[in-house]
């Protein structure tokens, strides 16, 4: 399956681009801008994950701010359930805030520690679901169960349970509106080794009980590859390789996706995978390299790579932006 | 081979408001000249305590090391002086923390805070200062070190900094480096970088070398031995292959079960079961029996180690000799 079939699709990002103007100074002129999407296009099928991966200032923090509405498209579009969200009127937009919904890396942050956990997960309930309060009691005490947790933690507050726990209250809070599409951003990452596979049972449970597709950012690649069905690699705001999350764990073609993939724990200690170390750091997304911004870090650049940038082509099952295909 | 570190029955209690918390429970291992081990485990099962324990820089008064032997070189460095431990320090045993933000003063520039060492341990004055703090960065791959001096931490990216507290840690030349999750804050392809750059400097220096660590990647990749830590405790010990295709204990076994690995599909990962144990009110048995699926009677107390191969110990009732 490739990223960009789009009929179907529950989510269909095309070409989305998100530049950010840098201002400095007193009187705020212009400095630069910063591509930090630039033409991204895939499809989240319901019921399916799209794992997105990358360094720190790749655009995959930004990419899924956009889809969760914190920030407004520079361009591209961003259609869900074959509507455009930007066309989207006050109550398309109301609904589709109900419809995509989030879960963050940590859970020390994104819950209030002074609202009790009944609170805290009936409060999406509170704005958008028409009931009373006998009805968010008895919604609040199903999500508990769903994922996992007694009934009498709605009466605790968040410092009284574990990292593990508070993420399970972060699920829960997030699955309260029944949305079809929730954005997971680093979900594990910032729990104990023994408690991530908990974690991430969960969350496969719960799509497979509630059809619920997931945007799952993480740089745990082997993690992502678990729990995606495809895979895009991103690299300075680009997609670089996008497709099917086995294909591209056990063969990877791009080499950024290649020494990406180098760091991760072998199947086998006698197979090694093929390693590549990069030389250099991401250069800054204000002045990202000409031609293919991989260029200046790759092992195999050529002359023509300096200068002409890559488009996705497919190759082998998936999408890769590399002269080197 | 005689080992650079020999650290026997190390003990370090924590008193706490409720109750002593028995943070290194008896920890032994050796390392030799050129050799890494690897500490494997969760939040609070003791690792970073027995670094700091091994350092003598546990956080007094709450934390006390109470017994046990750490020999570097033959030496008890729990009988030296404070002011002798301070030398061995800054010269034989060198630490990378995680964050290098904690080991770098920011309103100080690179070159006055690789000057300052440089002068109290090696004696060097003047000129001869500025290029041997050249020199370390240079060596730890920075490029123009001349002009690097005069930069403020702020001016580096993480994985630049992290050089330069490596670049602090080699100056001794230590005997041993301790390094506490020191890729964690970086970015994948600068943790490849950087862990390549650890291996060569031990390579060119020959220092035994601790990595803390709670990626099994990592340690696969890195690492001579591994030891793997449960609530104060080495619970399993020995070469990084054969932990990885037979370990013995079933934490251990559960721990790489339960990662995600490449080319593995499964629909569930094997977790393990409950929380991590809370220190402050551990039994006398075996501290992972609450959550061990082999879990039976003998459980109920404490497993001594257990040697079951050469170099392969583990501490469970399951590999213990009637």
């Amino acid at each position: 399956m490739l990223g960009r079939e789009s009929n179907g699709a529950l989510l269909a990002v095309e070409n989305l681009t998100k530049h950010f103007v840098v201002r400095r100074g007193a009187l705020g002129w212009s400095t630069g801008v910063v591509r930090a999407v630039d033409a991204v296009s895939f499809d989240i099928p319901a019921g399916s994950t799209l794992g997105l991966v990358g360094e720190s200032g790749c655009g995959k923090t930004t990419t899924s701010k956009l889809i969760l509405a914190l920030e407004t498209p520079t361009a591209g579009s961003i259609r869900f359930e074959g509507r455009e969200v930007s066309a989207l009127d006050r109550e398309g937009r109301r609904a589709y805030r109900r419809a995509v919904q989030a879960v963050f890396q940590d859970p020390y942050a994104s819950l209030d520690p002074r609202m009790r956990v009944g609170a805290v997960i009936a409060e999406p309930l509170v704005i958008n679901a028409d009931l009373d309060a006998a009805g968010r009691r008895r919604r609040v005490a199903e999500l508990l169960d769903v994922v996992g947790l007694p009934e009498r933690a709605a009466t605790l507050y968040p410092h009284e349970f574990s990292g593990g726990q508070r993420q399970r209250i972060a699920i829960a809070r997030a699955l309260a509106l029944s949305p079809r599409l929730v954005v997971l951003d680093e979900p594990v990452s910032a729990l104990d080794v023994s408690i991530r596979a908990q974690i991430l049972n969960l969350l496969v449970e719960l799509q497979q009980r509630l059809g619920v597709s997931y945007l799952f950012i993480a740089h745990d690649l082997a993690a992502v590859a678990h729990m995606s069905r495809t895979i895009a690699v991103m690299y300075l705001g680009k997609i670089v390789e996008i497709g099917d999350a086995d294909a591209i764990a056990l063969e990877p073609k791009h080499p950024y996706t290649k020494a990406l993939f180098a760091a991760a724990l072998p199947i086998d200690l006698d197979r090694p995978r093929e390693e590549i170390t990069l030389s250099g750091e991401v250069p800054s997304p204000l002045a990202p390299p000409t031609g293919c911004r991989f260029h200046p870090r790759c092992p195999f650049a050529m002359p023509h790579c300096a200068t002409e940038e890559p488009a996705l082509r497919p190759e082998s099952g998936r999408l890769v932006a590399c002269h080197l295909y | 081979m005689s080992s650079v570190i020999d650290v026997r029955d190390l003990r370090t209690h924590i008193v706490t408001r409720w109750g002593t918390i028995k943070a290194v429970d008896g920890v032994s291992f050796a390392l030799g000249e050129a050799e890494t081990l690897g500490l494997v485990g969760e939040s609070g099962s003791g690792k970073s305590m027995t670094c700091l324990s091994l350092v003598r820089l546990v956080p007094r008064p709450a934390a006390r090391i109470v017994g046990g032997e750490v020999r570097l070189d033959g030496e008890d460095l729990l009988a030296k002086s404070d002011a002798e431990m301070q030398q061995i320090r800054g010269r034989k045993v060198a630490m990378i923390l995680q964050d290098p933000m904690s080991s770098l003063n920011p309103v100080f520039s690179i070159g006055m805070q690789m000057r300052e060492p440089l002068a109290m341990y090696h004696r060097l004055r003047g000129a001869a200062v500025t290029a041997r703090a050249a020199e370390l960065l240079a060596a730890v791959r920075i490029p123009s070190p001349e002009t690097r001096l005069r930069a403020f931490p702020h001016q580096l990216s993480g994985g630049m900094r992290q050089r330069v507290v490596g670049a602090m840690a080699i100056a001794g030349p230590p005997r041993l480096l301790i390094a506490d999750e020191p890729t964690t804050s970086l970015d994948l392809t600068i943790q490849a970088q950087y862990l390549g750059l650890l291996k060569e400097l031990q390579q060119r220096h020959r220092f035994a070398m601790i990595f803390v660590t709670h990626n099994l990647g990592i340690v696969a990749r890195t690492c001579d031995r591994v030891a793997v830590m449960y609530a104060g405790r080495i619970v399993e010990i020995g070469p990084v292959r054969r932990i990885f295709t037979e370990p013995a204990h079933p934490y251990t076994r559960a721990l790489l079960e339960s990662i995600p690995r490449f080319g593995a599909r499964r629909e569930r990962l094997a977790a393990i079961a409950g929380q991590p144990p809370d220190l402050a009110s551990l039994g006398a048995g075996c501290a992972f029996a609450p959550r061990c699926p082999a879990a039976f009677e003998r459980c109920a107390t404490a497993p001594s180690e257990t040697a079951i191969a050469p170099g392969h110990a583990t501490r469970c009732w399951l590999h213990a000799r009637a």
